[in-house]
């Protein structure tokens, strides 16, 4: 769909950008020592650095992501909001205190703390590093997706943009504004999206989200063994036919403008229902719904189908409290959108059709991960992995890992945490509302789900819009600059000054530490620019997979078994890391959204690897352990 | 080798109290997870049955899980202080 700029959101974007770049201006001059630029001084009062953890950790992935998963997919997106949420329990109880207690700046110090050992030293650098990048990635293409919309800039420029912006807050104070801009970033976030769920449940939900909502038209036709010879319509004539295991869909011209139309029963009755398209020709132009995309024909889609309120159908449901609001929808209709791709001569096309789905299919899990209907043992298990991943992933995440040491003491940790999770719990319980009234307000992009949440703000006037646009900007950047600091530190702290022994001053430390910031941003500014449009949402998972798999048996093991040795540590990590990767890499979804092969050639048949690599990973840091116990007595 | 905290405290004497205290509360929210885990994948259509104001087991059990995670937090964070105060004095 075509997005226009607002006046309103490039003033609003410029006022934060500018407010972001004063703060970090302004803590510059207090940043001079290695601890003020790796650990913000160990000042950070417990509250603030609460906050700064939501702003820290709800990245792009949860915010645009998850809502926009809700939005077309139901519950099942909103089973990552329980398994992200899920995951700081294990911080707060396992990992918190001591991690604050054993560490000085990073997540590698910790585990190295009765060690010192090159080999812990070098692996979880390289976890850190690797776990660091594939969260990058994914935070610099959304960057991107959103600065198309907010300020009807080309993607590149919204990818350099934010690593700019994020080199020039890391590079200048690099905690300390890091935290401070996770802090604002935080609480607007949690403000103005709770201001958008009460938008939504004030309005309630409609058969007719807008006065200009599309109205999708349905013909009459006739069908002979199983091929339409007529259709009702004398307007429209038939000019194509696909018909496979995907559907049945024909190809109706009127005026000189090519649609696809699904073919289906009625009541005994063969119909064709609109469906939105998009064809790549063979001379590579992109035509949405047969005509060019600035005839704006590609509709924006969502919405109810048949409202039951008290028993009876009803056109709107009117304003609902949150339990109200979510009943309601279970005993609804929603339109939903089903894709499929296929070829019409040498034209790449692909329709999205109406698919009626009850309101019971999408308040429970189900729809996009196979638990129920035509599940099998492999699609449970590839539900179970992922959520052994969630829970066990965000404990282990380095970028979240150092902010334990911006606060005085263990105690404040352990605070830090919890009002860490009761802000990120309240918001993730908000993304269901944001979700599901992106489903049912006619607003989502059927090409683009990371754009429901803010789509959905549009609904509701350009002065939302542009609001949540601007946090969600925030969102990466707050994000993009806690995973920089980490990744520098990986680079100057664990492998320059500790592996390789570089002798360098405290000031020579912190040097090292901007140059490793510039660094990394400029690697994560060219690897977002040359990702664009690439399927990225596997790497969040990849990091996720490897940070439980390489990370979490190591912290755990080191602090709770004393027969832990060195080398059953680094072992561990680089059993996580390698069986994490191979796992992913050799994955059924690897194999069909990377590497355009068919799923079924993949040699592994599991998406989620944590179920796996999590046991493998334990097991070779007790058994490598158990073997280096003499030497290291 | 630069290691240590960045920051210094006093010694703390709840460690030993408040890491056990932690493993506990742990297991049991992986217990509660878990039986949100095993429901799903043994028997799915258990999470479509309505339980409470009009809200499935899904809905219910997931904003249970959410909002057992913060219960959880406050009460750890009073045993925790209760104990760094009476231990620490």
């Amino acid at each position: 769909m075509i997005y226009e700029a607002s006046p309103f959101a490039i003033g609003l974007f410029i006022a934060f950008v500018l407010a972001v770049l004063a703060i970090s201006s302004y803590f510059a001059k207090k940043t001079q020592s290695s601890k003020g630029y790796y650990a913000a001084g160990g000042t950070i009062h417990w509250g603030v650095n609460g906050i700064a953890f939501a702003g820290d950790y709800l990245s792009a992935a949860s915010f645009l992501g998850i809502c926009g998963m809700i939005a077309f997919d139901g519950y099942d997106g909103f089973l990552y909001s329980i398994g992200y949420l899920a995951g700081w329990v294990v911080a707060l109880f396992v990992v918190a205190e001591p991690l604050k207690r054993f560490g000085k700046y990073t997540f590698t110090d910790a585990l190295d703390y009765k060690f010192g050992s090159k080999g812990i030293q070098l692996t979880a650098a390289i976890s850190t590093l690797i776990v660091s990048l594939c969260y990058l990635v994914p935070q610099m293409v959304g960057a991107g997706d959103l600065v198309t919309p907010l300020l009807g800039l080309p993607h590149y420029a919204g990818v350099v943009m934010v690593g700019a912006i994020v080199i020039f807050i890391v590079a200048t104070a690099g905690m300390t504004s890091t935290t401070y801009v996770q802090f604002i970033k935080g609480g607007l976030l949690i403000v103005f999206s709770t201001v958008l769920t009460i938008s939504v449940l004030i309005n309630g939900f409609s058969l007719k989200p807008s006065e200009n909502y599309h109205v999708f038209k349905t013909i009459p036709a006739i069908a002979a063994e199983g091929t339409v010879t007529a259709i009702a319509d004398p307007s429209y004539k038939i000019a194509g036919t696909f018909k496979d295991v995907k559907g049945h869909y024909l190809k109706l011209e009127n005026g000189g403008v090519n649609t696809w139309w699904q073919v289906s029963e009625n009541d005994g009755r063969t119909v064709l229902k609109e469906t939105l398209s998009m064809t790549k020709t063979a001379d590579g132009d992109v035509l949405y719904n047969g005509e060019p995309k600035a005839a704006r024909k590609f509709f924006q889609v969502g919405h109810a189908s048949k409202i039951i309120v008290d028993g009876k159908e009803v056109e709107k449901t009117g304003s609902v409290g949150p339990f109200a609001f979510l009943a309601n929808v279970e005993k609804s209709e929603v339109v939903r959108f089903a894709k499929a791709a296929f070829a019409d001569g040498k034209d790449k096309v692909t329709v999205w059709r109406q698919n009626p789905t009850s309101g019971k299919e999408i308040m429970r899990p189900g729809l996009k991960f196979k638990v129920d209907k035509g599940s099998d043992f492999l699609s449970k298990l590839n539900f179970v992995s992922l959520m052994i991943a969630l829970f066990f992933g965000t404990s282990a995440l380095p970028h979240i890992l150092i902010r334990y040491y911006t606060v005085p003491s263990p105690k404040d940790a352990r605070k830090s945490t919890i009002v860490a999770i009761g802000s990120i719990g309240f918001f993730y319980i908000l993304t269901l509302f944001m979700g599901l009234g992106a489903m049912l307000y006619g607003v989502l992009d059927l090409e683009s789900s990371n754009m429901s949440a803010p789509l959905l703000a549009k609904y509701f006037g350009v002065t939302l819009f542009s609001v949540i646009s601007a946090i969600a900007f925030a969102t990466v950047l707050g994000t993009v600059s806690g995973l920089i600091v980490a990744a520098s530190g990986a680079v100057a702290h664990d492998l320059m000054s500790n592996y390789l022994g570089i002798k360098m001053t405290d000031k020579g430390q912190v040097k090292a530490g901007k140059i490793s910031a510039i660094v990394v941003g400029c690697i994560a500014i060219l690897l977002g620019i040359l990702c664009k449009g690439m399927n990225v949402s596997f790497l969040v998972g990849l990091a996720f997979a490897v940070a439980a798999s390489a990370n979490l048996p190591a912290i755990i093991m080191m602090m709770f078994w004393k027969k832990t040795t060195s080398k059953g540590i680094a072992a561990s990590i680089v059993v996580g890391i390698v069986s994490a990767l191979g796992i992913i890499l050799l994955s059924p979804s690897t194999y069909a959204d990377i590497y355009g092969l068919p799923a079924a050639q993949a040699p592994i048949p599991l998406d989620n690897p944590a179920i796996i690599s999590m046991p493998l990973s334990f097991i070779t840091l007790v058994v490598v352990s158990l073997l280096t116990q003499k030497r290291t007595a | 080798m630069a290691h240590g905290p960045s920051t210094k405290w006093g010694e703390d004497k709840a460690s030993g109290y408040k890491a056990k205290l932690g493993v506990y509360l742990f297991i049991f929210y992986t217990l509660v997870y878990a039986g949100f885990i095993v429901i799903n994948v043994v028997n799915p259509k258990l999470m479509g049955v309505i339980v409470f104001a009009g809200l499935n087991l899904a809905c219910v059990y997931g904003f249970g899980l959410i909002i057992l995670a913060i219960i959880m937090g406050l009460i750890y964070n009073y045993l925790c202080s209760q104990q760094e105060y009476k231990v620490n004095k």
